[in-house]
């Protein structure tokens, strides 16, 4: 079992739970995954991790609620347990020699760009980060990114915070002013992280970006989270997550996402039916 | 006494009902059929059957027992030489090993040794009141890396002979392939787990959640005082066929299908993992892994299950009982056929799969006969499920972490085939990522010899 140190609510539907597992904290660094399972009934789900603590021996996830078991773990409190939790998994981003950099992170992505940024900054280079939001009131690691970054950007698509506009247009603008990146990592949405390959595809930019597909192991045995990369299948699991953002197809990724969305809104109805008896 | 050219029959489920539920296909042999089908064994003086055991189960010893109504210690006979009696006497190939050297096979069918060594499994799982006494610990920490057949097996050989064995398990659960793999009702996961139950009880160690390779590295092992470590983690990497609509929606690797039905129970309406249920489903391959994934596709309430093979039946490496099984609960067999696209809809999910007719040629490699397509016979199959059951290869995660362990070009860890040593002294491996994908037993035999050749090594690097 591994018990959660601690809760915060980043925004209205996005969490962030540190949990207690020092191997995996001994282990962890940026671009790894972990695996959960709440509880014997549950599913795994695979979570990018978002920051450890190697001394406290903690893994830290953030999330969005979008469906039963997001929803399940959202009700979880600080010292409840979980009942499984593995990793580090996946293969670390190969983050060496990146001069300069701009780390963009889309919703909930951000919580995935932020250890990216944090360690390209302990190493010294230059870091601009742009984040995107839908709104103002979903913007979540706002000082933390302050601190690890040269530059800051946050967008909202409203325009109720900062500039108005998508990640995407800020970098295209950013490289039109001639700043010269050796690579762009993206991570977001599926759609933020094709569209910001596409902006420097024409640069020929490194664009790293973080796939976080359907997976049931994490360890390469069911092949359920295969993704096309540069005309060959990959398993994200290992081979990645992080690949090539000019070499993936996204267009594949997409329509591969939605393959439980119908039994997905299904048992999310349900278990708000079992949360709401819980509370009575 | 005349005896019977034929087995006693064991009780199976109707076709019709079990191909609805998740049950145990085979009821198990009662007292009275158990002893009466022992009485056909002749106790033959050389005793060929033990000679194609790959543990060497001391079979007309434990039979003689049943004969005379001594179930337990027909139980203890076998257990000597095999920790998983439950799980081999329901999956192992009988009809090519013991039962395929039995005497009495030559002029009717074998004894039923399988049937008889599955009966004493359960038999004392019932009624044993008493464990053995643990042998006792001698503090040598000795490590297993995966938690099947052939980790299970080493780690149970090794703590009877006093060692502290730990094993590190990926997943959540222990059992590998018996857990994951093999569906409930050909291999009820109680029975697993009872088995493991017992490892448990005989003092040996099971750290689920932790991936070596990852979460701690082997050479990790040795720094934490593990003095030998066996590798056993299987081949669970799935093969695809790499042909054009592989990725659709729809399209899985049997390893997946399974994992979700077996290890995550999504057929249960309280788990929540999810799967696909589609009505037309096609499962490619002619293994024991295809029929186990097409017969579980009927049970999850598809209408119409295609068994696609490029060979013909009699090249089928799946079980003939299994092959039947299937065929009884109404899985229909395409054979002489190979897929060579899948054809999906415009939001990406599987509409079909597009086949060629299949000859057979002169044998290849394997021995077998080589498939040839036939120009111009191609068809489309209408489905929206296909489940890709063409192999499995070994999972590099612990080779390529560890420093001089050696392997293949196809990726199985290279051993000597006396002791299962690798190139890299203290560290042994067997089963699956040695051979490559083949039975439970032979990954238990590969266990087991590995553990004896383990206790020599310790045994004599402490007498230095």
């Amino acid at each position: 079992m591994y018990r959660i140190l601690k809760k915060r609510v980043l925004n209205p539907s996005v969490i962030l739970l540190a949990i207690e597992a020092p191997l995996i904290a001994s282990k962890a660094q940026p671009g790894q995954f972990i695996i959960l399972r709440i509880n014997e009934t549950g599913e795994r789900i695979p979570l990018t991790i978002a920051d450890y603590d190697r001394e406290l021996g903690t893994v830290t996830i953030i999330f969005q609620v979008v469906g039963a078991t997001t929803k399940l773990l959202a009700q979880m409190r600080e010292g409840d347990m979980l009942a499984d939790f593995v990793g580090p998994l996946g293969t670390a981003s190969d983050l060496d020699g990146i001069k300069k950099a701009a780390v963009i992170g889309g919703g909930v992505g951000c919580a995935i760009a932020y250890p990216q940024a944090k360690e390209l900054f302990r190493r010294g280079t230059s870091v601009d980060v742009i984040t995107g939001f839908r709104n103002k009131d979903l913007i979540i690691l706002n000082e933390e990114f302050k601190k690890v970054s040269t530059r800051y950007f946050c967008t909202t698509d409203d325009g109720s915070n900062g500039k108005k506009g998508f990640v995407s247009d800020v970098l295209k603008a950013l490289i039109d002013e001639g700043t010269q990146y050796d690579a762009v990592i993206a991570i977001g949405p599926l759609i933020m992280m094709k569209v910001v390959s596409e902006v420097t595809r024409p640069y020929h930019i490194k664009t790293i970006i973080s796939m976080n597909p359907i997976m049931i192991d994490g360890t390469g045995m069911c092949g359920g989270c295969r993704v096309t990369v540069g005309g060959e299948t990959k398993f994200a699991c290992v081979d990645g997550p992080d690949f090539d953002g000019h070499l993936v197809d996204f267009d594949e990724a997409i329509r591969r996402s939605k393959m439980y969305a119908g039994q997905e809104r299904e048992r999310s109805n349900h278990m708000d039916c079992r949360l709401m008896k819980g509370v009575q | 006494m005349s005896v019977s050219a034929k087995k006693i029959q064991m009780p199976v489920q109707d076709a019709k009902v079990r191909r609805n539920n998740f049950n145990e296909v085979t009821l198990g042999y009662t007292a009275e059929m158990a002893v009466e089908e022992a009485q056909r064994c002749l106790n033959c003086k050389n005793s060929p059957c033990v000679k194609g055991c790959p543990v060497n189960v001391q079979i007309p010893d434990f039979i003689r027992y049943i004969k005379n109504s001594e179930f337990e210690k027909a139980y203890q006979t076998i257990h000597e030489t095999n920790s998983l009696p439950a799980v081999c006497g329901r999956v192992c190939p009988q009809e090519t090993q013991c039962e395929g050297n039995c005497v009495c096979g030559i002029k009717g069918e074998p004894v039923a040794i399988g049937r008889l060594e599955r009966f004493v499994a359960d038999y004392h799982m019932q009624h044993a009141v008493e464990e053995k006494e643990p042998a006792k610990i001698t503090g040598t920490k000795v490590a297993v890396v995966g938690a099947g057949p052939s980790g299970l097996t080493c780690a149970g050989e090794l703590a009877k002979k006093g060692y502290a064995v730990t094993i590190f398990e990926a997943l959540h659960r222990p059992g590998g392939v018996l857990i994951y793999g093999i569906p409930e009702f050909r291999l009820p996961k109680k029975k697993v787990a009872d088995e493991i139950d017992n490892l448990i009880k005989m003092g040996v160690q099971i750290r689920t959640n932790v991936v070596i390779g990852k979460t701690i590295t082997v050479d990790e092992l040795f720094e934490q005082g593990f003095r030998a470590v066996f590798v056993g983690s299987g081949a669970g990497y799935p093969s695809f066929m790499n042909i054009e609509g592989e990725n659709l929606n729809g399209v899985y690797s049997a390893n997946e299908y399974l994992t979700r039905i077996n290890l995550m129970k999504a057929y249960k309406p309280d788990h929540e993992t999810p799967i696909l249920k589609g009505k037309k489903v096609a499962v490619i391959g002619g293994g024991n892994v295809a029929m186990d994934a097409a017969r579980s596709a009927l049970r999850i309430g598809a209408e119409t299950v295609y068994i696609i093979y490029r060979r013909s039946l009699k090249e089928m490496p799946a079980r003939m009982e299994e092959i039947e099984h299937a065929k009884e609960e109404g899985v229909q067999f395409r054979l002489l056929t190979n897929p060579i696209r899948f054809i999906g809809d415009k939001d990406g999910w599987l509409t079909g799969a597009e086949c060629i007719k299949m000859e057979l040629g002169e044998p290849d490699e394997s021995g077998r006969s080589r498939p040839v397509p036939q120009k111009g016979s191609e068809f489309v199959l209408e489905i929206d499920t296909a489940i890709i059951a063409v192999g499995t290869s070994p999972n590099p995660l612990v080779h390529k972490t560890t420093q001089g362990i050696k392997v293949n070009k196809r990726g199985c860890i290279l051993v000597s085939e006396e002791s299962g040593a690798t190139s890299r002294e203290g560290i042994y491996a067997g089963g699956d990522a040695v051979t490559g994908a083949a039975t439970v037993i032979l990954a238990m035999g590969a266990g087991k010899k590995a553990a004896l050749a383990m206790d020599r090594y310790l045994n004599e690097k402490a007498a230095k």
